[in-house]
């Protein structure tokens, strides 16, 4: 939208750049008015109803606890620990919603491309049913109509007395950690992300920056070392104790996110795969590549710019699709917050900005992180 | 930007400074009926908050009509402020947004299985006018269990819905009990009821009105037992907006009407015979002596009305909770006189 394509007179609506300042300036003033309105509306709402906006509530102790976290968290913990909580939570199903979407996605897009009928037509089949029925319908599917016939806590499936799969979840094994444990565990992570940074900056050769790879590994050999041992989950009571659970709503959200989403995905790869000229695979083709490389080497690298501004669209809308976890009892953000906590506290606009705002954050975050992807792999004009 | 601050900062002097002005006004005492009443009867109708639906309390049959204990509160408070029980405008609400929608004057009244809290008073700016059904949060398990106390559920699981404080009372109860019961939160009882029947959870959780409804949704309701144990008190009642004392007034005093109805014997169906009762407290209710109709800025006829089209309490219980519908004793709903905590203010 620069000035140079207005003046050449080929603009839909020609103008002066002064003219189009002030035009500018005059959407600008009545989108503030807007904003001003509702925000004076909301305040003289609440000033009627002798209520302020205050966010001191979150201090106060929560009171209730929630059937499954990765951080821990208690009733006597803050509604402020509880907003972390099932932050961390909608964070997890969405993390792996994107990467199975994205791994099943692929596969689905690359089987609907190939020659093979049956491959193709499974695909095309499987794309279809679940691009064309609701999410929330497919969630609810997974729950309760293939989680809730496994067998009941007392008849767990069994699998070797360390594992067991029953209707209240799988109970795995769980690591106990010893003193050395969580640093270790943190280590691992850090020279997972910045092993590709010190061998791109880091003046070393080749040769022996490759070399760094092998810090991950003996850091994670270091850890199964610093353990102390293995809680196992057993039969106690009502169900299993010990160990750790994967439990039936974490699995039917991230089935019903991912799935959907990889229906879409296949499509976008389908699309970006058919829009690379036919040239390039008959060069790679007469190059002597098999079929399978010339996707990898040639087709596959040249779409991938393609899909990823289409990409972030689907990462985004699984990320907000997560909040359907309220309805099948995963404890996310909109159900724990925007539900029990708004409901204990009364606070309800807080709450909606709070929830609003960390969407808002998330969703700004993930697309300026993909938006950095595809600078990246944008072709480069020269 | 600095500008759109600007305004905003000027909205939030004007909002503190209306926040004095309606203060000092609060003071001042209402004419009655009070402006509730009449918008109540500018409209010609009476908009009521009710349970979007659950047995018992609130639900359409099969042609939509509205049914329900909560329903006839409804119904006699449209009796005797316009005269037509008919003239009820039911909104069904969700936990979620049944406050804001009381809040926003979009219904006069809720009537909706609500617990009155000391947060819901003052915290969210509501009259808590009077409670109709004591209840308290039990637990419904399979009798396969053989679970006899909500003593023996450390471990257990429950499903629930959300937008209660169902959850709280839980936490609450194991933490004095130094145990844990895990609970898992449903938006819709149709997932809470499945996952409860599937074996998810190994009960449900609920008010004890709501429980008697639960168990009589499951597929075999006499596979499940519903535990003696209550864990809170949950006095369900009738909500008004703060503001207009003068509704809250009216709404409280129907309610004690229905109860000293019951107390002194008049039902729906010999309320016109007790015209000629030489009871004073039955002359009272029923508008033949002591103007108290009028008081409240009604006429004298209003109480009769509102027992003519409904009942008395007990009958409006026996209706959607007795042995007939959903078998749920009376226990502590019944009046105080015969061992129960209603206990209805003299009409005097």
């Amino acid at each position: 939208m620069a000035g140079k394509s207005r003046k050449g007179g080929s603009s839909l609506w020609p103008m002066k750049a002064s003219h189009a300042l002030l035009m500018q300036g005059v959407a600008l003033l009545i989108g503030g008015l807007v904003i001003a309105w509702f925000a004076q509306n909301a305040a003289s709402n609440l000033a009627r109803r002798s209520m302020q906006l205050d966010f001191g509530f979150l201090g106060s102790p929560a009171g209730f606890s929630m059937p499954f976290q990765i951080l821990s968290f208690g009733p006597t913990d803050t509604y402020f620990m509880a907003l972390v909580t099932a932050f961390a939570n909608t964070l997890l199903v969405s993390a792996m919603g994107v990467i199975t979407a994205t791994v099943v996605g692929l596969g689905l897009g690359v089987m609907r491309l190939s020659h093979n009928w049956l491959l193709s037509t499974v695909s095309g089949a499987i794309v279809e049913l679940v691009r064309n029925t609701p999410q929330l319908l497919q969630i609810v599917f997974w729950y309760v109509g293939v989680l809730q016939v496994l067998p009941q806590a007392r008849q767990s499936l069994s699998f070797g007395d360390v594992a067991f799969l029953n209707i209240r979840g799988l109970f795995l094994p769980a690591p106990i950690g010893g003193p050395w444990s969580s640093v270790l565990l943190i280590a691992f992570f850090l020279s997972l992300a910045l092993a590709p940074l010190a061998r791109r900056y880091l003046p070393l050769h080749p040769r022996r920056s490759s070399l760094l790879w092998l810090v991950p590994p003996l850091l994670l050999i270091a850890l199964a070392f610093s353990l102390k041992g293995w809680s196992l989950p057993a039969l106690k009571g009502f169900n299993f104790a010990g160990g750790m659970v994967l439990p039936p709503e974490l699995v039917a959200l991230w089935a019903g996110l991912s799935l959907y989403t990889a229906a879409f995905v296949a499509e976008i790869v389908r699309a970006s795969v058919e829009a690379i000229g036919k040239g390039q695979v008959e060069a790679a083709n007469s190059l002597g590549l098999s079929s399978w490389l010339t996707l990898r080497l040639v087709v596959l690298p040249q779409a991938l710019r393609l899909m990823i501004p289409q990409l972030t669209n689907q990462y985004l809308n699984l990320i907000k699709s997560s909040s359907l976890g309220a309805a099948i009892a995963y404890p996310e953000i909109v159900q724990i917050f925007a539900g029990t906590v708004l409901n204990q506290s009364g606070r309800a606009i807080e709450v909606m900005v709070i929830v609003m705002g960390v969407f808002l954050i998330i969703n700004l975050a993930a697309s300026a992180a993909l938006a950095q992807l595809n600078e990246r792999v944008a072709l480069k004009e020269r | 930007m600095t500008k759109a601050r600007r305004t905003l900062l000027k909205t939030l002097a004007l909002f503190a400074g209306s926040v004095l002005v309606s203060a000092s006004a609060m003071a001042q005492s209402i004419p009655a009926p009070g402006p509730t009443v009449e918008a109540i009867k500018k409209r010609g109708e009476l908009n009521c908050g009710v349970d979007a639906g659950i047995p018992g309390f609130a639900f359409q049959d099969a042609s939509g009509a509205w049914k329900g204990f909560d329903v006839d509160y409804c119904k006699a408070l449209a009796a005797a402020v316009l005269g037509d029980p008919a003239k009820v405008k039911y909104v069904g609400t969700t936990a979620k947004v049944r406050f804001t929608v009381l809040q926003s004057g979009e219904i006069d009244v809720l009537v909706r299985d609500s617990t009155l809290t000391f947060a819901r008073d003052i915290d969210l700016g509501l009259t808590e006018v009077a409670v109709n059904f004591y209840a308290g949060q039990g637990f419904m398990v399979r009798k396969s269990l053989g679970v006899n106390s909500a003593a023996e559920l450390n471990g257990a699981t429950m499903c629930m819905l959300t937008g209660a404080t169902l959850e709280l009372n839980i936490a609450d109860f194991a933490r004095s009990k130094g145990t844990t019961i895990n609970s898992l939160l449903f938006e819709k009882s149709e997932e809470a009821f499945a996952a409860a029947e599937s074996g998810r959870c190994d009960g449900y959780s609920d008010d004890t009105g709501s429980l008697a409804a639960a168990r009589s949704t499951m597929k075999v309701p006499d596979d499940w037992v519903i535990l003696p144990d209550v864990i809170s008190k949950e006095p369900l009642g009738l909500h008004t907006r703060d503001g207009d004392y003068r509704w809250s007034d009216i709404v409280f005093w129907v309610d004690a009407g229905l109860k000293t109805a019951e107390e002194f014997g008049i039902t729906k169906e010999n309320v016109d015979e007790k015209k000629s009762s030489s009871d004073p407290f039955v002359r009272r209710l029923l508008g033949l002596e002591g103007d108290f109709g009028k008081k409240l800025g009604l006429d004298n006829e209003a109480f009769y009305r509102a027992i003519k089209s409904v009942g008395n309490y007990g009958q409006i219980y026996d209706a959607y909770f007795g042995p007939k519908a959903l078998g749920l004793p009376r226990g502590i709903n019944n009046l105080w006189n015969q061992g129960g905590l209603h206990y209805p203010l003299p009409f005097r």
